[in-house]
Order: C-alpha cells, then structure tokens, then sequence
C-alpha cells in the first residue's frame, strides 16, 4: 500500500492525479497481486523454504529499485508517445509497477506453506497471515501518508521500503533449515 | 392590536429572513467533489463541498452586476495587467465560476485564453450558471494542468499565466512543486507574467513562498487573505513602469470595482517568510499536512 500511494506521487508529475490516474494505479497493483497469489501458491507446491522465501522478497526489493531507477525515462518516453492520459498512466503504472507487485503477492501464499504443519490448523495459519499482511498495509499506508511524505523524499521512502525488504529476506535466507522444516 | 403589530413584526422579521437566506440552486457529485451552486443576498456562487474546512467559495457572481468582481482575490489577479497591459495569449490553470476568464476576454479585446480545467462538471457549472462557454477567443480544456502545460512545452507559449487551480482544501500538491514551475517557465515567453493565487495562514506559505523565489527569483507579493505571486519570468518590473500601467487600466477596472489606489500599496517586496524552509519538489510535497498547520 506505501508502494501504491507513492506510485501516484511517481504517476501525477506526468500524468496528474485524476481519477482516472488513481484508477489505472490501482488496477494495475490489483491484478499484479492477484497474479502473485497463483504463482507464489503453484511454487509452493515445489520444495518450499525459507531460503527461497526469501529470495522472493529480495527480488520484490530489488525489481522496485530498478523501476525506481528507469522510472524517469520511462515516464518521459510514454508521455512523448501517448496522448491519452488513462492509457498512459495504465502503461506507465504497468511498467513500472507490475513486475516488482506481482513478486510481492507471491510472498503470502508462499508463507502460508511454509507456516502451515497440518491440514487442521491450515485455515489459523492463513488467517493469521492475512491479518499481519492486511494489519501491515493498513500501518504501512497510514505511516506513509500521515509522516513519510513530510520527513522523507518520495525516493528515500522506497529505498527505505526495498531496504527493509532486503534485511528480511535475508535473514529469511539465512534462517536454518532445521528451523524451517 | 398590540398584539397584532407584533405578529406582523415577527412576520415580517421571518419573511425577510427567508428572502435572505442561502437557496441553492443546484448540486451535484462529481467525480471529485460535491459541487453547490447557491444565491444568497444578491451573491450567486459556487462552492466545493458544503462541509470543507475552508468553505472557501470558488467563485461568486453579483447578479445585479455580474461584471463587478466580489472576492479581493480575484481583484488582485487583475493586477497582473500592471505587469504587461496586453497580454496576447493567456493561459488560466483552473477555470472554476470562470470569472479570471471572462474579466479578462472584456477588457483585453485581442487576447486569447486557454483554462484548464480537471472536472467536467465544473466546466458544465461554469456555463450553465455563470455564462462561461467556449468561444473563438476562449478555449477550455478538460485535463489536469500540470499535464496540459507539459504537452505544451515545444508548442505554444504564454503572455500571462494565471494559477488559480484549487480543490475544496487547496492547491493540488503536484502543482506546488519547483519541478511544476519549471515546467511552466517552459510555456511562457521571455517577458511573460505569472499570477498565482495562494493562501496566507498555514506554515505551506513559507514553504511556497521559497520555492516560487527559487523557481522565479524576486517577486511581488500582494496580500489580503490570499496571497497573490506577480512577476515576470523576465524579472520583477520597477514599480515605476507598475503605476504607469496602472493609470491606463483605471477606466477598463471601475465597472470591475477594483482600482490602483487599492492595488498598488498591496505590491510588497518585504521577505515575510522563513528563508529557510524547505523547497517543495515532486518528491518531497506534504502540502495538505503542511497546510493544516497554522502560522
């Protein structure tokens, strides 16, 4: 959620903050996620493991720094060649957020693997895991845009956001397999 | 009987009060806001939200005398003519009641104005109840501003810009940053205008105030409870050509209502703000958290 409201700060210099800017910001992170699910639900199928878990979330930070990166010669390239602002800001929203958004969406289903032991307690663990992903984008979306924007560039809050990203994942990486059986 | 003097003066106190009280006259929800158009003591106006915080009115029209301007705000844009008189081509970001637009067709007969603005319904508000339409001379566009003057650049540029773009808080955050103005100085010409309308109360004017110097360098500041930016891309003019200017408008601005005894004692060069607050950019713009902290 930090990532999507920051994405319409990303989107407005170029295309403003229409409704229908908003709308393919939004459309794009919904389908990116529900795409995550199935793929981070058929790899789970695999041979889950922490190490892979997090693998995903690094690759989810580090697929959003290269978008971040790109971003300005993307934007400017669209905007040069699309006249009309909704499909603009839906090409533009796609190409800089899908990718890393669908990475994210694989993380939960994946998690849900990892947690569940036995077929009886699979519904708790799902449960749980949607509160803490559901409770965290609500905080993430509150911290963002109640205090980030006002001691932070729009940047630096990714960067902040894709180095937490890092940390867990490897922590996740280096998290014994002992453990994680 | 006395009794029924005081019927009738309770009558007539209601009666009156009835005769001045707000009706409105239409309402609708449009994909931004809640747009009323009211008529209240011979005013006819336009506000965004019944509720806002500001209940800022957008635009208000003296039936009686629809070319006198009601709000001082508008009245200082108007001195904006006392930077250039004859501004061929002008662009309004933010059409709302349309009065900027239409003052201006009046007085300047050649000019030609491109409005911008985001909301459909406004523009259908605007010429159902304020008489603003199209015409050769008057353009309106439906799009957001900050990406009409971006597909300008390279294509038209301006004599006059006026900013006026405001939804029922404030000005949208995109179109506060330094990154906005220097997209703008690409549209205007070397000696063009700028007019932007701001607020005086919040801590958003020190931050705004340091971003338009560093954007335009020195300019005029004219306050009532808005905040008027003048200068000219150019440079801030001398206040000597200003009065010259001034006097050739006094004939065009009466049946405005406005004139330069009023105006020119408002040009102010004093720095009233912190120098040191931080400049707004497209990445660091909280401008509605900074706008709910007062002065």
């Amino acid at each position: 959620m930090s990532y999507e409201l920051l994405g319409g700060r990303v989107l407005a210099s170029d295309f403003g903050s229409s409704v229908s800017v908003w709308g393919a910001l939004i459309t794009v992170f919904m389908i990116a996620l529900s795409i995550g699910y199935l793929l981070g639900g058929t790899l789970s199928t695999r041979r889950a493991s922490f190490r892979d878990l997090g693998a995903i979330l690094v690759l989810q930070a580090v697929t959003t720094f290269l978008s971040l990166v790109i971003s300005e010669s993307i934007l400017d390239w669209i905007f040069a060649h699309m006249d009309d602002v909704r499909y603009g800001a839906l090409t533009a929203a796609a190409l800089l957020f899908f990718v890393p958004t669908v990475i994210s969406g694989m993380v939960s289903p994946y998690a849900v693997r990892l947690l569940v032991t036995n077929v009886r307690e699979s519904g708790r663990y799902a449960g749980k895991l949607l509160f803490v992903s559901t409770f965290g984008s609500a905080a993430g979306t509150i911290v963002t845009s109640f205090y980030l924007v006002l001691w932070f560039e729009v940047n630096q809050i990714i960067y902040g956001l894709t180095a937490i990203s890092i940390a867990v994942g490897l922590a996740a990486m280096t998290k014994k397999p002992a453990l994680a059986a | 009987m006395k009794r029924l003097a005081l019927l009738c003066a309770a009558l007539w106190l209601g009666f009156t009060g009835i005769a001045n009280a707000r009706t409105d006259i239409h309402s609708e929800r449009s994909l931004y806001r809640n747009i009323v158009v009211y008529e209240e003591d011979g005013l006819r106006c336009m506000i965004f939200n019944k509720r806002s915080r500001s209940n800022a009115r957008q635009t208000c029209m003296k039936l009686s005398a629809p070319d006198e301007l009601v709000f001082n705000f508008t009245k200082m844009m108007m001195a904006s003519l006392y930077l250039d008189p004859n501004p061929k081509d002008i662009l309004i970001v933010g059409l709302g009641g349309g009065t900027l637009a239409q003052t201006l067709l009046k007085i300047l007969p050649e000019a030609r104005i491109d409005a911008v603005e985001v909301d459909r319904a406004v523009i259908n508000v605007a010429d159902k109840f304020f008489d603003v339409r199209p015409s050769e001379r008057l353009a309106i566009h439906e799009a957001d501003g900050r990406t009409f003057v971006k597909r300008q650049i390279g294509k038209k540029s301006y004599d006059l810009v006026m900013l006026d773009a405001f939804d029922e808080d404030y000005i949208p955050e995109h179109m506060l940053t330094r990154d906005f103005l220097a997209e703008l100085k690409q549209v205007m010409k070397p000696n063009a205008v700028l007019a932007a309308n701001t607020f005086t109360t919040s801590e958003l004017y020190d931050h705004e105030s340091v971003t338009y110097a560093a954007a335009f360098g020195e300019f005029y500041n004219l306050k009532t409870n808005n905040r008027i930016i003048l200068t000219r891309l150019a440079g801030r003019p001398p206040m000597n050509e200003i009065e010259k200017n001034a006097a050739k408008f006094e004939p065009a601005f009466k049946p405005l209502g406005v004139g330069k005894d009023w105006l020119l004692p408002m040009f102010s060069t004093q720095i009233d703000w912190k120098r040191d607050a931080r400049i707004l950019t497209d990445q660091y713009s909280p401008s509605n958290l900074l706008n709910s902290r007062s002065r």
